[in-house]
């Protein structure tokens, strides 16, 4: 297989993409947005419990490719506990990791750097976007408490 | 020299008139198999293009000059060609659009929705592409779809079940780009005829993988795009029945659709320039011609053989791959391999192929009601044409064998 293609399906990635992390609903969350590409069909639903502007609950279920599944449940690892300041600050550091051209050096995100191994690969950008647009989108949606 | 008969068909002979085919992808030899979303062109088309721009090139049924009647010529052979290609009755029932979306969203516009009444209904199959879908919604008509059964086969019976005393219309593919299978086309006009139902079919992907005979078929509209036909992209034909063109109001308002203008009422040109608003794609006609031509000197009946021996080897290269599943298994089926993989998603599959210098389709394939039909989100698509070989899909076998190792 050649070199880039290892980047791109590291193990962590196939690994997060065999056994999501976090992947449920959550009952008690207090905010959820959907996540939806329509070019590739890929899915997903994000459930936060905020208390105190900190997120101490992440959970996401749907479904879609090895890219967006394994950048979803790196994300919600990556997240909890953290404020949402600090949750949205990291949205855009993933946002230009995966957006800088590939001969340039990129920030160290730990085990998100998993991810850098996309940018050889435009099209798969927007699979690992997804779960991060998603997180921004649900901390702005609280949910209503009308409901049923 | 007269060919022996073994070699009626010599796709290595075929594939050199291809030139793109030659290039490499990502290091390796490129294997083609996205034809479903559009072919590749072969040399004696890109030439008419350069002929016609280099030596033709002018506007259409405008001018006195030279130039102007050598354009009109080719335009109108290129009209005459493809009447004979689908066996229409006459010239005045092609109309050229830019390709089959725009042929059914003018059928929808023009002749549906002046006789559409609220409640009325058009009746579909469950595998039509969004293009046959969504120009009848945007009219106004509801939508009632004839169901397919696990093979992707076209249930007749309760089709002609859903045809009511509002239906005004039905819209079928002759060739679901997503499962391949082709449909009983002239079955369907016989039956909904009966009810007195004039019928649409979409022959996007069935008009390069297979003779069509519009009046064999006995339909009242037929759209096809070139690009699909290894013509050139942005040229696209509907056929339609004269009597029915005719009651038509015009789709596009310009130039060249007029027969007069004025401020207070225009009078509309004669069939098909009716449904011709502003310059046409010319070099595309001509570049249609072309293809046209091309298809015929090799034989579509050759060709569809040798796709059919592809379609049967490729299905067995799928079924040896461990959990690998086939959608789409009609008996009646052409050129397409949709498939999933256990455990991996299209995309994943998408991208370590094309490594491998092999283009496949992957997603929705623009038909998201068959991915809800099979309760799967997308596909990943092989689709093929007469150029592509046993030894391309023994690549393809390989490649998925790679993607089996990487996802376990």
């Amino acid at each position: 297989m050649s070199a880039d293609l290892d980047d791109l399906y590291q193990e962590v990635i196939l690994d997060h993409n065999r056994r999501p992390r976090n992947f449920h609903a959550l009952a008690d969350a207090s905010h959820q947005a959907e996540g939806y590409n329509p070019l590739c069909g890929d899915r997903l639903t994000l459930y936060l419990r905020i208390d105190d502007g900190v997120i101490r609950e992440v959970a996401f279920e749907g479904s879609g490719c090895a890219i967006s599944k394994a950048s979803a449940s790196l994300m919600t690892d990556a997240v909890k506990g953290r404020s949402t300041a600090d949750a949205r600050a990291l949205v855009d550091r993933f946002q230009r990791m995966v957006t800088t051209s590939p001969e340039l050096e990129v920030e160290d995100l730990g085990k998100l750097s998993a991810l850098a191994g996309v940018r050889e690969f435009p099209v798969r950008v927007k699979c690992a976007s997804l779960a991060w647009h998603t997180l921004k989108a649900a901390m702005e949606r609280k949910i209503s408490v009308s409901t049923e | 020299m007269i060919p022996e008969p073994a070699v009626l068909f010599d796709v290595q002979r075929v594939r050199a008139d291809f030139p793109i085919l030659g290039r490499a992808v990502h290091g390796k030899p490129l294997v083609y198999l996205d034809n479903a979303a559009t072919t590749q062109k072969p040399q004696a088309v890109l030439d008419a293009l350069t002929r016609y721009y280099t030596e033709i090139n002018a506007n259409v049924h405008r001018g006195v000059h030279e130039l102007s009647e050598r354009a009109t010529e080719a335009f109108e052979a290129a009209r005459q060609r493809v009447c004979r290609f689908l066996n229409a009755s006459g010239p005045s029932e092609i109309v050229f659009t830019r390709n089959a979306t725009e042929s059914i969203n003018l059928v929808a516009q023009s002749f549906l929705r002046p006789r559409l009444q609220d409640g009325d209904e058009v009746l579909v199959s469950a595998m039509e592409h969004h293009s046959n879908i969504v120009p009848w919604q945007l009219v106004g008509a509801r939508l009632r779809v004839a169901p397919i059964d696990d093979r992707g086969e076209l249930l007749l019976d309760e089709m002609e079940r859903l045809i009511g005393p509002r239906t005004r219309l039905v819209a079928m593919t002759h060739m679901s780009n997503a499962l391949g299978t082709v449909t009983p086309a002239a079955e369907v006009v016989r039956i909904a005829h009966r009810h007195g139902v004039p019928v649409l079919l979409d022959g996007s992907q069935a008009a390069y993988h297979m003779r069509v005979d519009v009046r064999a078929l006995d339909c009242d509209f037929y759209a096809a795009t070139g690009h699909k036909l290894y013509g050139p992209t942005g040229i696209g034909v509907l056929y339609g029945r004269e009597a029915h063109l005719e009651a038509m109001p015009p789709f596009l308002g310009g130039g060249d659709m007029i027969r007069t203008v004025a401020f207070e009422r225009s009078t509309w040109n004669a069939l098909p320039y009716k449904f011709e608003a502003g310059t046409p794609d010319i070099a595309g006609a001509v570049g249609l011609h072309a293809a046209i031509d091309y298809l015929d000197a090799v034989g579509l009946d050759h060709a569809a053989r040798h796709e059919r021996a592809l379609l049967a080897y490729g299905t067995q290269v799928l079924e040896d791959v461990p959990g690998l599943r086939i959608i789409g298994t009609a008996p009646d089926k052409s050129s397409i391999l949709s498939f999933v993989m256990d455990g991996v998603h299209p995309h994943d599959i998408g991208t370590i192929v094309d490594r491998e210098g092999i283009a496949i389709r992957t997603g929705h394939h623009c038909a998201q009601p068959v991915m809800e039909r099979f309760g799967i989100p997308a596909t990943a698509r092989a689709s093929l044409a007469m150029y592509n070989t046993i030894e391309e899909l023994e690549a393809l076998g390989r490649a998925l064998a790679r993607v089996r190792e990487v996802f376990g």
